[in-house]
């Protein structure tokens, strides 16, 4: 007789069947004083041209300007997996010369979505919640400064308990390997010093091979990771074609280990630890936040605002939330463009099924 | 201000006499009435050799101050270009080197020799610059500082009993380090230069030059030329002091497309075709410092030390510091200053200092 077979060791194939089929969101915010290669950085990892329009202010213009938070939205496929990424880019952070609380927008707009999503989770319709917390937020730290500057500092530590960052020294062709490390090694006794939390890799489990465990390993060393970014090929001498910065001295490849950290970044950005970012923003950050937010109600000083005194999880009336910007309308209208998305493809995929089968029958004929 | 009044004061201060580093050669004049072929040699040409000789014997003084973001290459390309160790670099990474509340100024001079001629450089070092996150008015300690040189040498002119060679603690020049975001010049580098354009000779360079490709040099240097000139900012060489056809040339050509000088400072050497040059070795190539297809430190050094030194030097003298005097004996209503040194430029009030 054959063993019992139950048969829910396939269950992590449907799984993954069923989140192919809705595909995943990410969004990626970066911040860091302009000028330190942060569009090039983005446009290399994801092999887009996202910036393509952009103006450069002059420093006039850019005396009075104020933070702002741009949002942009991309698409990309890759052996039919879908992946919505949303970009959330801070111009004018640390341009002027007074930076105080120049984080403050930074800090609320992070905090926003997690309103948001408290709002969606707490509501009603809870079919269609769209995600649009910040999953992790790349620090671009000069590289010609001697570590972290106060200002990196203060943005730091009024955003390490709401989102993952992830330090990278941007425009890393200007150090030499010595100087590289030995600013790294920097950054890493600041980063403690000052008591930021970064995100954390988890280890590698015990059964994985040694390989992987030995790359791994590389990679927590190697933070922050120092990068260089470009979005033009240069042809070095015999070599074949690479992305690089071409220089009288010599050509910088952005794709070569011992010239920087870029492979490691995108490995772990995209290939290692993009579900992993999502569950600690989850699971730690997100849950931190409606913790924090929760017990600030419960609180006797805010029983005014919201006249009631018992809060639980199980009610899914009426939860007294933080006033929140966004309207209702707004938000159900979201809900509905995502339905009738989700219509669309379905309507493709079964004109597709069709053709197909007409096809098919035609043959036969 | 009259050039005539400048010559004058030359002859009566210029203590110190030093050699033209390119001398003109000696147009005779013609005397009324007497032919103007002389009648042999009478040897007025050796006045060049005699003031070689002097300045060689007395040194001359030359400050340079350098300002800019910690981290931007200061401390080295200053020991780069003067070849020795000048400057304490701040760079050594064993110490903890917290970054200062406030501006410090700190000078540091020191004697260096090269063909027999001693020149007594002082590096005057300006750290916290730019670094706070809150840099408003973070150039009134420096403004302040000069000031305060002037006001010295001020006092020292007006004694009744003069010292033979008055020390010139004057900035001559200086040197301000832009970073190479290869976007644009920041706010703060513009607020710098219109305050600071106007009390000493300003030399804008780009620091860490390694980092930007031919292009982008390129594109970058035209646009903080262009941001310049919009916002009304004269670094040195000023336009409005050439004197003649020959410098405005010269100069032109200087402002137009070599300004701001790109640069690179290193002080380790490495072995390139044979020869051990000055340069950074990353994984990629090795950075020449000297090389002029690499960077423009060269152009920098020969145009601080090699063609304008002296001119650094007469520009503060007869400009910058006779608008310091003649405002300062306006404000005391044409007489010699009692106590106190003059507030800054309107640009930026502050209450007067009563100078020691």
């Amino acid at each position: 007789m054959d063993k019992e077979y139950v048969g829910f060791a396939a269950l992590p194939s449907q799984l993954h069947r069923k989140s192919v089929k809705k595909g995943f969101e990410f969004t990626l915010m970066v911040a860091g004083e302009s000028g330190l290669g942060k569009s090039t950085l983005i446009n290399s990892l994801f092999l887009t041209d996202l910036y393509k329009d952009r103006l450069i202010p002059d420093a006039s213009a850019r005396l009075s300007q104020t933070l702002t938070i741009e949002r942009r939205g991309v698409e990309i496929e890759e052996e039919g997996i879908k992946v919505k990424l949303t970009l959330v880019d801070t111009p004018g952070f640390g341009d002027a010369v007074d930076n105080g609380d120049c984080w403050m927008p930074v800090v609320r707009f992070i905090e926003e979505q997690f309103e948001q999503y408290l709002r969606d989770e707490s509501g009603l319709n809870r079919k269609n919640i769209q995600d649009s917390r910040v999953h992790c937020c790349l620090y671009f730290i000069s590289p010609f400064g001697r570590g972290l500057r106060p200002l990196d500092v203060a943005f730091l530590r009024a955003v390490h308990d709401k989102v993952n960052i992830v330090p990278v020294i941007g425009k890393a062709d200007a150090l030499t390997p010595k100087e590289t490390q030995i600013l790294k090694q920097k950054i890493r006794e600041q980063l403690e010093e000052q008591e930021i939390n970064i995100y954390q890799f988890p280890d590698c489990d015990s059964d994985e091979d040694e390989d992987f465990k030995k790359q791994d390993a590389e990679m927590k060393e190697s933070i922050p990771f120092a990068v260089i970014g470009s979005s033009t090929v240069v042809r070095d001498g015999a070599t074949r074609p690479v992305r690089g910065r071409l220089y009288p001295w010599g050509a910088a490849e952005v794709e070569n280990p011992h010239h920087c950290d870029f492979l490691n970044l995108r490995r772990m950005l995209v290939q290692t630890h993009l579900q992993d970012l999502k569950e600690v923003t989850h699971d730690l950050l997100y849950e931190g936040y409606r913790a924090r937010c929760l017990q600030s109600l419960a609180r006797p000083g805010a029983r005014e605002r919201t006249g009631r005194s018992k809060l639980s999880r199980q009610s899914a009336t009426e939860i007294p939330l933080p006033m929140l910007p966004l309207a209702d309308t707004e938000k159900l209208i979201r809900e509905k463009d995502e339905e009738l998305r989700r219509m669309q493809e379905m309507l493709e995929k079964m004109q597709a099924q069709m053709q197909q089968s007409q096809g098919e029958q035609s043959d036969v004929l | 201000m009259s050039k005539g009044f400048a010559e004058n004061r030359t002859d009566v201060t210029m203590s110190e006499l030093v050699a033209e580093p390119r001398p003109k050669p000696a147009v005779p004049m013609k005397p009324l009435g007497i032919s103007s072929n002389l009648l042999g040699y009478i040897g007025i040409d050796t006045i060049i050799e005699q003031m070689r000789k002097k300045t060689m014997k007395t040194g001359f003084d030359f400050n340079i101050m350098v300002v800019g973001q910690s981290g931007l290459g200061k401390s080295t390309l200053i020991n780069t270009l003067f070849k020795s160790q000048v400057s304490r670099k701040s760079a050594s990474w064993n110490r903890e080197e917290k970054i200062p509340k406030t501006v410090e100024i700190k000078a540091i001079g020191h004697v260096i020799e090269e063909g027999g001629v001693k020149m007594k450089l002082t590096v005057i070092d300006t750290p916290g610059f730019g670094d706070q996150i809150n840099n408003e008015n973070c150039w009134e300690p420096i403004e302040k500082y000069i000031n305060e040189q002037y006001e010295k040498f001020l006092k020292e002119e007006v004694n009744i009993a003069r010292k033979k060679r008055i020390p010139d603690t004057r900035v001559h020049c200086c040197l301000y380090f832009i970073s190479p975001t290869g976007h644009s010049l920041r706010p703060l580098d513009l607020e710098f230069m219109k305050h600071l354009s106007k009390v000493v000779n300003i030399v804008p360079i780009i620091a860490k030059a390694d980092t930007m490709t031919l292009e982008e040099k390129m594109e970058f240097k035209q646009r903080v030329r262009k941001e310049l000139e919009v916002n009304g900012i004269e670094f040195y060489p000023q336009k409005e002091f050439d004197e003649d056809l020959e410098d405005k040339t010269e100069n032109d050509k200087i402002r137009q497309e070599s300004m701001p000088f790109a640069v690179v400072g290193s002080d380790k050497e490495y072995q390139v075709n044979g020869k051990r040059v000055l340069g950074r070795k990353t994984p990629w190539g090795i950075i020449e410092v000297e090389n002029l297809t690499h960077c423009e430190f060269a152009l920098l050094r020969d145009f601080v030390i090699r063609t304008h030194l002296q001119d650094l030097k007469e520009v503060t003298h007869n400009i910058h510091y006779e608008t310091y005097r003649a405002r300062r004996l306006n404000d005391n209503g044409g007489l010699p200053p009692g106590e106190g040194v003059l507030p800054p430029a309107p640009a930026s009030p502050c209450p007067a200092t009563i100078a020691e």
